[in-house]
């Protein structure tokens, strides 16, 4: 496969043609701090911190933006390049809370701990939902900032928190464009988009209206791919492991991560390798699944109708009933409703027992959901 | 001259400049009125006619008769039946509205003996202020199209392209890359389908060299275009001209009307077999929108932000297709270029900057304009000779070449040759061509912040550097010229700025630091007195200096006291008047209204003037001024 050969930090990587910079060099596991990038996004270069030196090129290419060429030699740290990411992460702090950066004991605080550098209590490492799994701050550890020579801007910024699902919050945003570019290259909707211009801009709808008065889908492709905790979900738990399966939601059957805690599903993940859904999701799967299984209302058996009342009763039971029932109708006495939360294969068999079997062709199903 | 319609007998043609700055000066009612009066005089051999801007436009309105070649400037619509009368009846020249010569005070009459437009060498501007810009027979009469017939005719989009190469011709937007080469990087590029782009997105403040040459000769602009069109193998066209610039659009679009039924553009041009439309699409008011891959966002009708190249727009530019993007300048040069040749251009200039450039000379000048001069003419001969010095007998302090993200050059550099290089090493650069003229009553620190201020208001904010650096260090000058200044900030000023210019994304973040780095590098001693001293060496900063009422000098008149808008001075007739230091806004009106005899009022930074606590007779002082008064 790999059909190009270039130098990074004086080691020959093999690549593929289209690749970019930055993804031949992760592909041979060579760390470029970055921020804007995302594998399935266009690039950006937006953040400005995959700046490499690339011999017989200009100045300091992003590594996100430039093709990948043979024969490219490519240095990714020299105190040219640390001078500028450095600044640059420097003026990305400015604008995010990053107290916890300075704090040696970030580590070792738990979430109703007393903050012992008198932080507010909104700019706590603690409270952000990110807070350890947080991009920006794997990229200071690695840059290494300790402390902001210049001031930070401490300015209230908007928070929207009229989606049921997640909330957008502004004072942690720092502008890498993820979520609109999501919107509009992975959702090709287009609800958030950048809007003002320098320092004002800012991600908002169209007139600034807030989410739950767009035409926005909730599918949270946004939320999932912030890397500073500015777009979270509402209900967060951070789950003990997580069971790979297939969403029940739909027939078109997405590769789904849940996060188990106590037995209890946490939160939905998308499987980037889901050949169905290239870890997509939309906003059933990724919000719909804990409340309906977790829901006390659900049914966990079948029901039987005894006497005028509902009473539970084992499969066995339940399919002996229907199968002995089904017998006495012939033809399009029977109408089959399916569902839309089986799969298509399930689907298939049940419409060939319907015409087939049944001999009728009053087939119907509930995706009308 | 061309004016005079074919077949007319006309004795004299009056020239009315209608660029936009004249038309501010209500030009249009001056041509209005001269119609009429030369109608009514019944001056059947007089024709009244129109151009686009002369460039002189702080003498505008301007008008030249033709073929006496006399000059008028400021004209006005009570001036218009002295004219008819006097001049275009009785062949007596106005000399009341003769240009005068800013330092022999000399009235010059033609238009030629003018030292603003001798010292000039017209190439860009070659038509304009000659040729009705509405009328495509005043081009053709100058000579135009007949380079589009010969390219058509007779030279292979190979040759064209190795022409414009020889010639040495680059590009006017102010990166200087050499405009044939991206020609033919183009041309070499695999498409189905080309674009060609024509960048009229001229932001600068103070610059309008691309709008006078829209306004004033748009043909030239579309022949050029339609050549390049032709070397690279684009059969579409837009012209992205800033919505702010309506004149402009509305002669692009009368021109490219008026080429289409010509048969100069549209299908089968000149039957030749080469098609071309073009389309005026209007800009949203972004200054980054001139930048060229910003500008093809635009037109795509996205948010008009920069990418990264590579790719290059020559691969991959309007909806990913191969396209060239050039300013309005080089594609007005282009139609001369292939009329008179690649060596004759190239003699113009200097070794590695060939021809002429346009600037927008403004500022603390006598004679502020649009101007053309040959590429290696030194800034002294631009500020001294064409532009006719510093007015009011001040020091000259500064020159800001490239609009608002160039370099702001000192005294020392005035021998400088005007090109890409010698610019950008002296930390400046050629841009677009803006000229901003400083003297010695300018704050450098104030003039970093105001340019900063601009470029920071710009930015689009794609970029961590440019967005958020740029107000970073905006927000430090904006506390250097508030007398807030630490000692560190120089520093932190010069990292920061050196590392936006690095780190950024397009050429806004690029060059925006450059007035920032450039007053650091050649006044570093007036951020030193801002910061250390407390004082602005310029009396401009409002926050750093003070105005005081010298008690030996004051006449108790009370004029200062009636005048000041806050009524912060205290005093009373024949009583020396005091300023509340606390109350006043140092606005100056009291020093402008103190008058000249008395010259009470000082202006001071940095320092404080002894005065009374409350108001005092006035004698105190008298005897001195008295004696000073009889000695006269």
């Amino acid at each position: 496969m790999s059909d190009i050969t270039l130098t990074i930090n004086g080691r020959e990587v093999k690549a593929n043609r289209g690749m970019t910079v930055l993804e031949a060099a992760q592909a041979a596991d060579i760390y470029i701090p970055t921020l804007c990038h995302y594998p399935d996004l266009e690039p950006y270069g937006g953040c400005r911190l995959c700046l490499v030196e690339i011999e017989k090129m200009r100045g300091l290419p992003t590594a996100c933006t430039t093709p990948a060429a043979d024969g490219m030699v490519v240095t990714t740290g020299s105190a040219a390049i640390d001078s500028v990411r450095h600044a640059s992460l420097e003026l990305i702090l400015t604008t995010h809370p990053c107290d916890c950066l300075e704090c040696h004991r970030r580590h070792r605080c738990g979430p109703y701990d007393v903050c012992l550098r008198h932080v507010a209590v909104t700019d706590r490492c603690v409270t952000c939902p990110a807070n350890e799994d947080c991009e920006l701050q794997q990229v200071v550890d690695y840059v290494g900032v300790h402390k902001l020579r210049i001031p930070r801007d401490t300015r209230p910024r908007e928070i929207d928190a009229s989606n049921p699902f997640f909330t957008i919050d502004r004072n942690r945003c720092i502008l890498c464009a993820r979520c609109v570019r999501a919107c509009q290259e992975i959702t090709c909707i287009g609800t958030i988009d950048m809007s003002y211009r320098g320092y004002a801009m800012k991600v908002s709808t169209f007139g600034d209206l807030p989410l739950i008065e767009t035409d926005c889908g909730s599918c949270g492709e946004c939320m999932v791919r912030c890397p500073v905790g500015a777009m979270f979900p509402k209900d967060i738990i951070r789950p003990e492991r997580e069971v790979r399966t297939v969403c029940t939601y739909c027939g078109v059957g997405c590769s789904m991560y849940l996060g188990v805690k106590d037995g209890k599903i946490t939160g939905v993940r998308g499987v980037r390798e889901g050949p169905v859904n290239h870890g997509r999701l939309c906003v059933k799967g990724r919000f719909g699944i804990a409340e309906f299984v977790n829901h006390p209302d659900r049914l966990t058996t079948p029901l039987i109708r005894k006497n005028g009342r509902f009473e539970e009763a084992s499969w066995e039971e339940a399919l002996d009933l229907v199968v002995a029932r089904l017998g006495k109708y012939r033809g399009d006495e029977v109408a089959v409703i399916s569902s839309a939360k089986s799969t298509n294969e399930d689907n298939y068999v049940m419409q060939k027992l319907a015409r087939a079997v049944l001999g009728t062709n009053n087939v119907d199903h509930c995706a009308r959901l | 001259m061309t004016a005079a319609k074919p077949g007319s007998n006309h004795q004299r043609t009056i020239f009315i400049c209608q660029g936009t700055g004249c038309v501010s000066g209500k030009s249009f009612d001056i041509t209005a009125a001269l119609s009429r009066a030369a109608k009514e005089q019944g001056l059947a051999g007089v024709n009244v006619d129109f151009t686009g801007c002369h460039g002189f436009c702080e003498q505008g309105p301007v008008a030249i008769v033709e073929p006496d070649g006399i000059f008028y400037s400021q004209v006005t619509v009570a001036d218009v039946p002295e004219i008819v009368q006097s001049h275009l009846r009785d062949g007596k020249p106005v000399e009341r509205l003769f240009y005068k010569d800013p330092v022999t005070g000399e009235a010059i009459p033609h238009h030629r003996d003018i030292k603003f437009y001798s010292k000039q060498q017209r190439i860009i501007l070659r038509n304009i202020g000659r040729i009705n810009p509405e009328r495509v027979d005043d081009y053709i009469a100058m000579g135009g199209y007949e380079s589009l017939k010969k390219v058509l005719k007779e030279m292979t989009p190979g040759q064209v392209i190795a022409e414009i190469k020889r010639s040495g011709l680059r590009g006017r937007g102010g990166a200087g890359f050499p405009t044939g080469t991206k020609w033919e990087f183009c041309h070499n590029a695999a498409g189905d389908q080309k674009y060609m782009v024509c960048n009229a997105d001229e932001g600068d403040p103070g610059a309008f060299m691309d709008r006078s040459t829209m306004e004033g000769d748009p043909h030239t602009v579309l022949e050029g275009m339609t050549i390049a069109a032709y070397a690279i193998g684009a059969t579409e066209g837009y012209i992205y001209i800033r919505a702010e610039y309506p004149l402009a659009v509305k002669r692009v679009r009368l021109a490219l009307q008026q080429s289409e039924e010509k048969g100069f553009l549209g299908d089968n041009i000149l039957g030749s077999g080469f098609s071309l439309r073009i389309h005026v699409k209007e800009g949203a008011g972004a200054f980054v929108c001139g930048e060229e891959t910003a500008l093809l966002a635009s037109i795509e009708g996205k948010r008009g932000m920069p990418r990264s190249r590579p790719p290059f727009p020559a691969n991959s530019g309007l909806w990913g297709k191969p396209t060239t993007i050039n300013n309005v300048k080089s594609l007005a040069t282009v139609p001369v270029i292939i009329a008179r040749g690649a060596d004759w251009y190239a003699a113009t200039g200097t070794e590695k900057s060939k021809g002429t450039c346009v600037f927008a000379l403004t500022g603390k000048i006598a004679n502020s304009g649009l101007i053309e001069v040959p590429m290696g003419i030194k800034l002294r001969e631009i500020i001294y000779e064409i532009g006719g010095g510093i007015p009011g007998n001040k020091k000259f302090k500064a020159v800001q070449t490239g609009g608002p993200s160039g370099g702001c050059l000192p005294e020392s550099y005035l021998d400088q040759s005007v090109d890409y290089e010698s610019l950008a090493a002296a930390g400046s650069m050629m841009g677009s061509g803006g000229m901003v003229v400083m003297d010695e009553e300018t704050c450098m620190v104030d003039v970093a912040r105001f340019f900063l201020s601009f470029t920071q208001a710009e930015s689009c904010g794609k970029c961590v550097p440019c967005r958020v650096g740029t107000k970073q260090m905006l927000d430090i000058l904006e506390r250097i010229c508030r007398g807030e200044g630490k000692p560190e900030d120089m520093d932190i000023l010069q990292e920061l700025g050196q590392n936006v210019k690095v780190g950024s994304l397009c050429g806004l973040g690029q060059t925006a630091p450059n007035p920032v780095l450039t007053t650091l590098r050649y006044f570093r001693h007036e951020y030193e007195a801002h910061i250390n001293e407390k004082r602005c060496p310029a009396l401009s900063c409002t926050s750093l200096t003070s105005y005081f009422i010298l008690p030996d000098k004051c006449q108790g008149c009370g004029i200062c006291l009636r005048n000041c808008p806050v009524g912060c001075i205290a005093g009373d007739k024949r009583m020396v008047h005091i300023i509340d230091q606390e109350k006043c806004i140092k606005c100056g009106t009291c020093l402008d209204v103190c008058p000249e005899r008395f010259n009470a009022v000082l202006k001071v930074s940095g320092e404080t003037i002894e005065v009374p606590a409350a108001p005092v007779p006035v004698t105190a002082g008298k005897p001195a001024a008295a004696a000073a008064s009889q000695k006269e």
